[in-house]
């Protein structure tokens, strides 16, 4: 998602991002003034149950401090990040906060995107200035408040850890100045600290979420139960077997007599069993009995779609980086390549889960969702309210990785419709076999490259052509990152490639499948990446040249991309001796802001790629939480070796071939590599971290084997 | 009527004995602790232990309980094992999303339990049925090392993590 930014009316290039920053703090301080009065220092525990917090901050008479984090939290950390960004201005007890998600309301949007949304790797990047400013005000606030009660100068107060100090030594906690800082104005003009004076940002620190999460009281989503939402019923839904059939006729005599069943209802894609629980709603789903109208549904045919694909690679596309390509017919030599990758499935731990409530005039929501605001408003529509009638309240997800980032707010919407129509509260609970087959996917695509070097071994012309379908097209995102036919999430990372190439030419053939396809972590970097990344290891070796010396000669006019990769080479000890059976693979890629370089090992054991170990780079900026970085770095890589690997989703007239952890396999702890995370010194604005380890490791772990075997693996999953 | 007992609690039931024991134990007792993440005994997010042994909750019937002990992770903290593994589950920072993690930590307590000092393979052997899609593997691994070490996990311990400059 960063062309979002890219093409949205703010820029995200690093330096202007800062100043947007800056500019969007205008409306953090609003934040604090909206209706409900300044209450920054909230007296009272909680607020009412139905009052939308308005706050990003409480301080509590007993000293708590309780950050509402804008974000979900779906393992990425900004439940533990975030805080610590409005710790480090406000100079509390680290100890005493805590952190709470924040339900869908206009004060919490992104400060780019002007909705509440999660997604592109920018949770943090986008809370920068505006969390430390709320930490900042709030402290200035608290001092105010004790130089008041001490009759003395405010510049001569300071703070210490929860503390007011005044000039005589006087001290008063945070909590007991809470209510009279309440009082005062919230200041509009504080200054942050410095990078040199950083106390809490940059400090390793263990996640806030953690304790919840290991004694099984943590609340996810698919948690909510009847003690949250009193006659809660269960729902689980069949979709059609092909992606946009209909319903044509329906018999379900024999789901009345499941016991627990209450109702069934049709809805706009499918047929809903609502029960007492899940398995009588499950039992009730298996036995329906409905025929399908599959006139209108999709009939792709993987093994078709492949071949229409190649077929369409030959030609030029839409032009995406215009490029004389004119010199390859001069070259000293060309490589000439395609490449391949399949449809991909989240799979998130948590399967897809929506618990509604609708009433006469409002509705609630209980949701593990990466776009709040976007599906309180869908939602707000399908019960006939306004988006302010619905109360969204964010859940923590067991994982997303883009599925519950979807503008259709498909999951969201259906439970609501239920809901609706069950007239009681309702749970939808989605199977994994649901889920595995229920679209959304990353798109399929093919690539093909044809590329030259001169006599002297360097890049003269790159000809780029992508196939595949668009993500955005069609959605209320398309006006912001679709322009003259390109679609900026399918050509990031080769149009804008960092690589000195002097005659680069992207084109596109945008395709259409009627499989429903979104973003999946790193989106248009998940194919990107690994074709460029190989095909610079196939050029490195027709120049007969190193592959990490080959980039760095192309990577004049990017030093920060050159450093990533000299960092990660050097901790790898690139160029040493390896054991018999093992070779080294390496890939670099810029997204998000940041740069991610990984060096793996890889042998084979009886035919089984074996990926040893895997030292990475990455700048990413400021590193604000460095334990969550390279647990994130870990992540990614797991993330990106399950697709390498195993990940692939198939079609066959239209019915999904997947339908659950056997044969949509994923990483397993014995695949789990060694893993080295290096984190370079920044003080620049921090960048993405959650998707950026994704992209490089498919790359380099084809490049391993390259190096292992001579054989190059350009499709995915691997097939050795 | 099906009679067992969850974390020491008799439990007495005419809830039909098909029913999984993960949907009993979510629904009808709304302990919800233990996860859903597969129905098929693949992933191993539902995992409880069955007089000691580690199990399925998603793919075992309620029938098949009768007359049995089963712990959950709600109260897998009582037992001197249990406590070691979530300490040293906070002292790694091994959660992200935490989703799989109550079934992570009841097999690697479970592995504990049998083993007092896994090898890699052992570790390896013991927690291939449970996925992280979040990839915490290697964290895991570290976890339950520590928490064999029989050493106490200190949770506020710093933490290392390297950070470097790059070569000129």
């Amino acid at each position: 998602m960063k062309q979002l930014f890219e093409n949205a009316a703010i820029p995200m290039k690093r330096r202007q991002f800062l100043k947007a920053s800056a500019a969007a703090t205008g409306g953090l301080v609003i934040g604090f003034q909206l209706p409900g009065g300044n209450k920054m220092a909230q007296a009272q525990a909680a607020p009412a149950p139905n009052m939308t917090p308005n706050a990003f901050l409480r301080i509590a008479r007993d000293g708590s401090v309780t950050v509402l984090v804008k974000h979900l939290e779906f393992g990425q950390g900004v439940m533990t990040s975030l805080p610590m960004l409005v710790a480090e201005e406000l100079d509390c007890d680290w100890s005493k906060v805590r952190s709470e998600l924040a339900p869908a309301a206009p004060q919490f949007a992104h400060t780019m995107f002007g909705m509440q949304i999660t997604g592109g790797s920018s949770s943090v990047a986008n809370s920068w200035t505006q969390m430390r400013t709320v930490g900042a005000a709030a402290r200035m606030m608290l001092i105010s408040a004790g130089a008041a009660k001490w009759k003395v100068d405010v510049a001569k107060c300071r703070t210490n850890s929860g503390f007011v100090i005044g000039p005589a030594g006087q001290k008063e906690s945070f909590g007991t100045l809470a209510d009279a800082a309440n009082a005062l104005t919230v200041p509009t003009n504080v200054k942050l600290k410095e990078a040199k004076d950083f106390k809490v940002i940059g400090k390793p620190t263990r996640r806030i979420d953690a304790p919840a999460k290991v004694n099984g009281s943590a609340i996810f989503g698919l948690d909510v139960t009847a003690k949250q939402v009193p006659n809660l019923h269960t729902a689980v839904v069949l979709h059609p077997p092909i992606f946009g059939a209909k319903v044509k006729s329906l018999e379900a005599s024999k789901v009345n007599g499941v016991p627990g069943v209450t109702h069934v209802i049709q809805t706009a894609n499918g047929v809903a069993v609502v029960a007492k629980n899940f398995w009588a709603a499950k039992k009730g789903r298996d036995l329906l009995v409905v025929d399908w109208d599959l006139g209108p549904g999709s009939k792709a045919n993987t093994v078709d779609l492949r071949k229409s694909y190649h077929e369409l690679a030959q030609k030029t596309g839409v032009i995406a980086k215009a490029g004389s390509v004119e010199s390859l017919k001069t070259a000293a030599k060309t490589v000439t390549a395609e490449y391949e990758v399949p449809f991909l499935a989240h799979a998130p731990m948590e399967p897809l889960n929506c618990t509604v409530s609708v009433k006469a005039d409002s509705c609630e929501i209980w949701v593990g969702s990466q776009f709040q605001t976007v599906d309180q408003g869908a939602a707000a529509k399908v019960a006939g309210l306004k988006p302010e009638q619905v109360k969204l309240n964010t859940m923590i997800a067991g994982g997303g990785f883009g599925r519950r980032a979807n503008p259709t707010s498909d999951y969201v919407i259906e439970a609501v419709e239920i809901a609706r129509e069950a007239k009681v509260p309702v749970k939808t609970v989605w199977t994994r076999e649901d889920d595995i087959k229920g679209g959304y996917y990353r798109p399929m695509y093919v690539h093909r490259v044809n590329a030259g070097l001169d006599a002297a071994g360097k890049i003269v012309a790159w000809d780029h052509t992508v196939v595949g379908q668009s993500i955005i097209a069609g959605t209320a995102f398309e006006p912001m990152m679709v322009k003259d036919g390109i679609d900026a999430t399918s050509v990031e990372g080769v149009a804008d490639t960092p690589y000195d190439i002097p005659n680069l030419q992207a084109s596109l053939h945008t395709t259409k499948t009627g499989v429903p396809v979104l973003w999946w972590r790193s989106v248009g970097h998940t194919h990107t990446a690994f074709v460029m990344e190989t095909m610079m290891d196939d050029l490195a070796k027709e120049a007969g040249k190193d592959p990490v010396a080959f980039r760095r000669e192309h990577l004049g006019k990017h030093p920060r991309v050159a450093n990533v990769l000299a960092l990660a080479a050097d901790k790898a000890g690139w160029g040493t001796t390896l054991p018999k059976g093992v070779a080294r693979g390496v890939a670099v890629h810029e997204s998000y802001g940041t740069v991610c370089a990984q060096v793996v090992e890889v042998s084979l054991d009886k035919g089984k790629i074996k990926v040893e170990r895997v030292v990475a780079a990455i700048d990413c900026g400021v590193a604000v939480n460095p334990l969550t970085i390279s647990a994130q770095v870990e992540s990614a890589i797991a993330f990106g070796m399950s697709a390498a690997l195993y990940g692939q989703v198939t079609l066959k007239d239209g019915v999904v071939e997947q339908s659950n952890f056997h044969d949509y396999q994923v990483l397993r702890i014995a695949d789990m590599p060694k893993v080295e995370v290096h984190v370079m010194s920044s003080t620049a604005a921090p960048s993405g971290v959650g998707e950026p380890g994704t992209p490089p490791i498919a790359p380099a772990i084809s490049n391993a084997l390259f190096a292992l075997t001579g054989k190059r693996l350009r499709e995915l999953p691997f097939k050795v | 009527m099906i009679r067992f007992s969850v974390n020491g609690e008799r439990i007495e039931t005419d809830v039909a004995a098909d029913t999984p024991l993960l949907w009993f134990l979510r629904d009808n007792l709304q302990m919800t602790g233990t996860k859903y993440g597969c129905g098929m005994a693949l992933c191993g997010a539902c995992t409880v232990h069955i007089n000691g042994e580690p199990s399925r909750s998603c793919s075992t019937p309620l029938s098949a309980v009768s007359g049995k002990r089963v712990t959950t992770i709600e109260d897998i903290s009582t037992t001197p094992i249990g406590k070691k593994v979530q300490a040293a589950w906070l002292s790694e920072d091994v959660v992200q999303c935490g989703y799989c993690q109550s079934g992570q930590i009841m097999s690697a307590i479970a592995l504990l339990t049998k083993v007092k000092s896994p090898s890699d393979v052992q570790i390896d052997d013991a927690m291939a049925g449970n996925i992280c899609r979040c990839g915490t593997y290697n964290r895991v691994r570290a976890a339950i090392k520590v928490a064999a070490s029989g050493v106490d996990a200190k949770p506020m311990a710093p933490a290392k993590t390297p950070t470097a400059k790059a070569k000129a």
